[in-house]
């Protein structure tokens, strides 16, 4: 048996009740759409989206006497998932029919795995609240159906039902109740879309619900077993996650301070309202009658079909990470912001190739993210390509521009989309490296300023103005070094 | 095994089959009959025997390539739905 309470919170992640500090116990369940072109058991679209009940084939409809028949592609996705998360595969695994009525699921269950997921024990790596690693363990993953979606407020007496979801292939990903706060909880997620993206199982497209979680909560005075916890459906952001954590964590802690008790239940969050509720009435919960699906045969892996997928994995978050703090000497904090999803890696390994790889990350991290923050504008639609930030780099490598006005000429590559050379002889920006021009602005300084040539003898410290001034006086193209030489010539220090 | 009254509605409500009041007495013992009936097979030893969960033996999970060759024919799914509308299924009100 698993030991289930495997950490203590630590005392900061502590939540202060009125009597007590109380812990609070989070495991998540994460249902990650598998990024494939047709659904888990038949061969209509998953496309997010389409006219209503467009995607839909008379098997996802429960028509009588359809079967289903499962689609290759979400099976390896599943594999290729589970050696992402480390995972033990299982070679053999079921599908059960986990029976339950609402008008979304026409089959009256939903084709999932129960007994035998197909994916077994695994881990994930996240960086905890105080930076320190943390093991999240998961528990399992297994394929499962999707749902359809019903609409309730076009008819006040009517429910609408669109099926093009029913069918989609969800792999489930359940994690051990390994994590103690909101931010944990949100570390986790985030790791879990960076591995899916990176492996390509699932698009991670939370808009398009592509990955929702519902989030298990419990509370606990510390050194106590673990509480009752109560499961929150369907949560699909990590900031609603967070609310929705200490909404629930609160409530809880209210309820036992007063003599109450917690009842497992099924809650749902609401965004607008920031609150839990409750979802289902406990009677018929959880009932779900499990059995083994009688139209789908035992799903049954070879071994080299499991090998030659683990043969294709690409390089994961963590071991980019690692990779970048040893090969370019990144600090732990760039090294997880360029890890993190493929474009960015991508991005800045184009820039840092054969140039100073903590230049190009301080430019990559800071001013060209930041810049897109701004306009609100993914990398992928960046007006400045890796291959020009790069020729940026080089220019100041090489002297033709200073510090300063590559942030200029930064700025006007965003504007524009063109390449820096370019800019820099469109605008005359090239340093200005004549020592005959900096020596004019220099002695024209000298002559204006006889208080601070005193001065600057006195305090060596002040030559800064006169470099500031000197460099100004060159329209901010004067190379700071040359500047400073000429100055301690010509002011005598 | 005997299946109380309890039980007969809850089993009917979980499977949404309306039994009327004056039908669980006799629902009962027709239950408790065919479970009791079905419990002579506990008498066959099945210690190291895994599970059967299917006639078919030997047979691999046949399976599909991903490639979408179904669907885009809402007519045909809605064609005997009770009430349709805009592509839609049209069902009462169901809150949670």
């Amino acid at each position: 048996m698993t030991a289930l309470d495997i950490r203590a919170a630590r005392p900061d992640q502590r939540v202060r009740g009125g009597a007590s500090d109380w812990e609070i116990i989070i495991g998540l369940e994460v249902h990650a759409q598998v990024s494939s072109q047709a659904k888990l058991f038949s061969g209509a679209s998953a496309a997010y989206g389409g006219e209503p009940n467009a995607h839909v084939s008379l098997v996802d409809a429960a028509m009588p006497g359809m079967l289903p028949v499962i689609n290759k592609y979400c099976v390896e996705q599943a594999i290729r998932t589970g050696l992402g998360l480390k995972a033990q595969i299982n070679e053999v695994s079921r599908f059960d029919r986990k029976n339950y009525f609402y008008p979304d699921l026409p089959q009256g269950y939903q084709i999932s795995q129960y007994q035998h997921p197909i994916v077994g024990e695994g881990e994930v790596e996240i960086d905890g609240d105080d930076g320190e690693p943390i093991i999240v363990r998961i528990e399992r993953l297994h394929l499962e159906q999707d749902a359809g979606k019903s609409i309730h407020d076009l008819s006040p007496k009517e429910t609408f039902v669109d099926l093009n979801r029913a069918g989609v292939a969800l792999m489930e990903i359940v994690s051990r109740p390994d994590m103690r706060s909101s931010k944990e909880a949100g570390a986790y997620f985030n790791k879990l879309r960076s591995i899916l993206r990176a492996l390509g199982t699932c698009d991670g497209n939370m808009e398009e619900g592509s990955m929702r979680a519902d989030v298990n909560v419990s509370v606990r005075r510390p050194g106590e077993p673990f509480g009752t916890r109560c499961e929150i459906k369907n949560v699909n952001s990590v900031r609603f996650m967070a609310q929705a954590i200490e909404y629930e964590a609160r409530r809880q802690i209210d309820v036992l301070e007063s003599g109450g008790r917690i009842d497992q239940e099924t809650r749902l969050f609401d965004p607008d309202k920031g609150e839990t509720r409750t979802m289902r009435s406990k009677e018929d919960a959880h009932d779900y009658r499990y059995f083994p699906d009688p139209d789908l045969l035992p799903l049954v892996l070879e071994p080299h079909w499991i090998e030659d997928v683990r043969a294709t994995l690409p390089e994961l978050p963590d071991e980019k990470k690692k990779r970048f703090m040893s090969a370019y000497s990144l600090s732990a904090y760039d090294a997880g912001v360029l890890s993190g999803d493929t474009a960015s890696a991508t991005y800045f390994e184009t820039v840092a190739k054969g140039r100073d790889a903590k230049l190009a990350a301080n430019w990559v991290t800071q001013e060209l993210f930041g810049a897109l923050n701004k306009m609100g504008v993914d990398l992928a639609d960046s007006p400045v390509s890796a291959a020009h930030l790069g020729a940026l780099i080089d220019l100041i490598a090489d002297g033709t521009i200073n510090g300063k006005i590559a942030k200029d000429v930064f700025a006007k590559m965003l504007e524009s989309g063109d390449a820096p050379g370019v800019i820099v002889e469109r605008e005359g920006l090239r340093q200005v490296t004549d020592t005959g021009a900096i020596e004019k602005a220099i002695d024209d300084l000298i002559a204006a300023n006889p208080d601070k040539v005193a001065e600057v003898k006195e305090k060596p410290k002040a030559l800064g103005w006169w470099v500031g001034q000197t460099i100004k006086a060159t329209g901010g193209k004067a190379n700071p070094q040359i500047v400073n030489q000429i100055l301690k010539e010509k002011l005598g220090i | 095994m005997a299946i109380d009254e309890t039980t007969v509605r809850k089993v009917a409500r979980l499977a949404r089959i309306a039994l009327p009041e004056a039908r669980v007495p006799a629902m009962a013992k027709e239950i408790s009959g065919i479970l009791s009936w079905i419990e002579q097979l506990n008498e066959v030893d099945v210690e190291g025997v895994e599970p059967m969960t299917s006639a078919v033996e030997g047979a691999a999970l046949p399976m599909r390539q991903d490639v979408v060759t179904d669907g885009d024919n809402p007519q045909r799914v809605l064609a005997n739905a009770p009430k349709a509308e805009d592509g839609f299924f049209v069902v009462p009100k169901v809150v949670e």
